[in-house]
């Protein structure tokens, strides 16, 4: 029997998690007749939901395998013959799971190939490591070794080096020699470096029987540099997913009307210029659109930052993010829209991306400080040794063990190392970071600028301060409302609950919804459909023929822990301010709910990404938080940016970092996190200078044995990677975690 | 001295089959669900997959 962990979902309550089930045929793919789809299951956690989920799928007709990754949350299913799609989905939402399909892609594949060669030659390295080292000790240790076993074990060491650290070392190789055709130096290029050079040196000692060889010091530096690497790829492909899942629980999918008039569901990324579309009432445009024929109202806080939605008239352009809300209608695909609003936010970004490009990592600046310094005393070691009468072997190999020892180990190893540690700690707080350095700008960051709808706010407006005439009224409206996607009539219906539907219901878009209650007419809708004095602000009236209107009124809700995140980032000495797109009013008491004293009402895109750069000029370093069209200027341009899961594509790629979930503490401990990490870089710089500054002066002077070079090698990884590690914390349990 | 010359490739070929062990496991996906396969060993096995 199965065993179902508590907290899991029963299939008899509604789960939260779910989410709507779309229409998953575009996402099927075909090959020899066997057809395969990849989903996304939320809420599975335990056996019990694997062998539920895998046996109540695997039951339907033609189904040759299903199986549920519980690590990453996926499902894959493949089957042959006539099932629909559509039946699998809805067999994993009937057990209570959330469900979504999607696109695994190209990048992720090509990412896991990455990974895995990296793994392989970190297993290489390391093995390569352990027998270069096995070989080694009694060379170390054994002072009465006879010569002829010295020999042998050197030229063993060298047969297994060698060809160890050519396959190991590809990912160091390539990226030195990348990064000296670009004419720039990075970490890698001493890394190759002492690398070849020790390799060299070590034969050439071997081949005339001299004092040392560091054949084991090279494939250890590989083997520790390669730990680093392996676990930034790791971390950035999980990263790369949840952000991917994040994006495909939006619009994904679209309905395209062929030309025999059929309408079939297609991919977002498919659409082509020219497609015409059926948009549903409540679905998201996923492109930029024109609207060819119906009547509708939409919803475009996400393109504009407005909360009141907007009536729709034929041959307006729509952005990709807008929601359709009242009736269906059909539209025109376009390229990308070429309107004011769309140029406008382009140059902007545009603008911001060169800015950003123009940043200088810690570690860049750390290695283009280093790598001439230290090759500048390699080469004044070989001068000097020369001058005093050295041969030039003798000479060669002071130079050599001052490449090998002052070890990049330690440098190329402090900045990763804290990045993956601090962005698995974000990862599991439901927060992706787009880059690693995107950690030390959100560590600059002093001034943090807000946008209000969908950012501050949830962007979904609730029921406020109800009347007794309203709560009366609340249970017939709801009958009414229950047949709009009206963000005004889901909220009302959010309170009211599940419950019957009046009858003959008729929407008019931009006005409101008739229909009949009990035999008598009623309405609802906006005030002056209903012939009512409008009171100002977010409402919904209702009334029965002939009776006097009852107003409802809507507040844009607040992110939960809005206020207290606000207060923390003031008392870390942060200035938080609000840039809306919205109207004065509600802007201001958004403004006071949060507790934020300085908001500007009725910032167009241009204003937004304007007001960030002047901050910029007055040497303040912004934070830019926003999820809309209009704040992707701003988001861009600003030091540091961070948006919501539920934002625009343009937003989302314009930011440093996307969180998922309500709270807008995930704020908060991004900076707090990339200040941590800040501080744990410099110490891991400062404490891999201050070993270089001891270890020179005794490789100069020649004293450096294999031995030394292992120990030193060894243990200043080890600090830095202990330091960095100081940051990790309390493991939180991965239940309830994004995938 | 000769028992040395006997044990090298002896080494040699134990670390070969250990890093091929290790290629074979990364290959046929043994890490890509430690999660699943804890469970997956406690379930009755009657369905595919």
């Amino acid at each position: 029997m199965t065993a179902i962990a508590p907290g899991c979902p029963s299939g008899l309550s509604l789960s939260a998690t779910a989410t709507p089930a779309q229409d998953p045929s575009a996402f099927v793919a075909q090959k020899d007749g066997v057809k395969s789809l990849d989903l996304i299951v939320k809420g599975a956690r335990c056996g019990g939901c694997l062998s539920k989920i895998e046996s109540n799928v695997g039951r339907l007709p033609g189904i040759r395998l299903a199986r549920l990754n519980l690590s990453s949350g996926r499902l894959r299913v493949e089957w042959a013959g006539q099932l629909k799609p559509h039946a699998i989905v809805e067999t994993v939402s009937d057990l209570g799971y959330g469900v979504t399909a999607f696109d695994p892609g190209k990048v992720d594949v090509e990412d896991a190939r990455t990974e895995r060669r990296l793994i392989t030659a970190l297993t290489i390295a390391g093995v390569g490591t352990a027998a270069v080292m096995f070989m080694s000790e009694p060379l170390w240790f054994g002072s009465d070794l006879p010569a002829d076993m010295r020999n042998i074990l050197r030229w063993l060491s060298a047969a297994v080096a060698i060809p160890v650290a050519i396959i190991s070392g590809q990912p160091f190789f390539s990226s030195a020699l990348a990064s000296i055709r670009a004419r720039r130096l990075n970490m890698d290029v001493p890394v190759s470096l002492a690398v070849i050079l020790a390799l060299a040196l070590s034969l050439y000692e071997t081949s005339v029987g001299g004092q040392h060889a560091f054949f084991d010091a090279s494939v250890m530096l590989l083997f520790f540099l390669l730990i680093g690497r392996v676990l930034d790829a790791r971390l950035r492909r999980r990263a790369y997913a949840a952000a991917n899942e994040l994006a495909s629980l939006q619009t994904a999918t679209a309905t395209r009307l062929g030309l025999n008039g059929r309408a079939e569901a297609v991919r977002a990324s498919d659409i082509r210029p020219g497609d015409i579309l059926l948009v549903a009432a409540g679905e998201r445009l996923a492109i930029d659109a024109e609207i060819i024929s119906g009547e509708s109202d939409v919803d475009l806080r996400l393109v504009t930052g407005e909360v009141e939605p907007m009536a729709t008239i034929t041959g307006q352009t729509l952005h990709a993010g807008a929601v359709n809300l009242s009736a269906p209608i059909q539209v025109r695909a376009l390229a990308a829209a070429n309107d004011s609003l769309m140029a406008d936010v382009a140059r902007l970004l545009e603008a911001g991306e060169q800015k950003k490009s123009g940043y200088r990592r810690l570690a860049d600046k750390a290695a283009e400080l280093y790598v001439p310094q230290v090759h500048a005393t390699a080469a004044l070691g070989f001068v000097g040794w020369l001058m005093f009468g050295a041969t030039a072997a003798q000479a060669a190999y002071v130079a050599v063990t001052v490449l090998i020892i002052t070890c990049p180990c330690a440098l190329a190893l402090a900045a990763p190392l804290v990045q993956v540690v601090a962005a698995g700690r974000l990862f599991r707080e439901g927060i992706f970071l787009s880059s690693g350095d995107a950690l030390e700008r959100l560590a600059a960051i002093d001034h943090v600028v807000l946008d209000k709808t969908g950012t501050l706010t949830l962007g979904d407006p609730v029921l406020s301060n109800m009347s007794e005439d309203a709560r009366r009224a609340l249970t017939h409206a709801a009958m009414l409302a229950r047949a709009s996607h009206h963000p005004f009539s889901r909220a009302l219906v959010k309170v009211a609950g599940a419950g019957p539907v009046a009858e003959v219901i008729r929407e008019i878009p931009g006005q409101g919804v008739t229909g009949t209650i009990e035999g008598r007419r009623a309405k609802i809708g906006s005030a002056s459909f209903l012939g009512a004095m409008a009171g100002g602000g977010s409402e919904l009236w209702f009334a029965f023929e002939g009776e006097a209107p009852t107003p409802f009124h809507f507040d844009d809700a607040i992110r939960p822990e809005a206020a207290e995140t606000i207060a923390k980032l003031k008392a870390m000495g942060i200035e938080v301010e609000l840039l809306s797109g919205d109207g004065a009013e509600r802007v201001a008491r958004a403004a006071e709910a949060a507790g934020i004293q300085q908001w500007t009402a009725r910032a167009t895109p241009q204003s937004k990404a304007a007001h960030v750069k002047a901050l910029e000029a007055s040497g303040q370093k912004i934070l830019m938080v926003g999820d809309g069209l209009n704040d992707a200027g701003a988001l861009a341009g600003a030091h540091a940016s961070i948006a919501p899961g539920g934002a625009v594509d343009v937003s989302r790629l314009a930011s440093d970092c996307v969180f998922s979930g309500d709270s807008l503490r995930a704020i908060a401990i991004t900076v707090i996190t990339a200040r941590a990490a800040r501080a744990r870089m410099r110490e891991n710089f400062a404490f891999a200078a201050l070993y270089n500054i001891v270890v020179v002066p005794v490789a100069l002077a020649g004293w450096v044995t294999p031995l030394i070079a292992a120990v030193a090698m060894s243990a200043s990884s080890a600090v830095v990677t202990l330091n960095a590690l100081r940051m990790a914390g309390p493991r939180r349990s991965s239940q309830g975690g994004m995938p | 001295m000769n028992v040395f010359m006997l044990m090298l490739p002896g080494i040699a070929v134990l670390a070969l089959v250990g890093l091929g062990a290790f290629r074979w496991a990364l290959k046929s996906g043994q890490f890509e669900d430690p999660k699943g396969a804890a469970a997956r060993i406690l379930e009755e096995s009657d369905h595919p997959g």
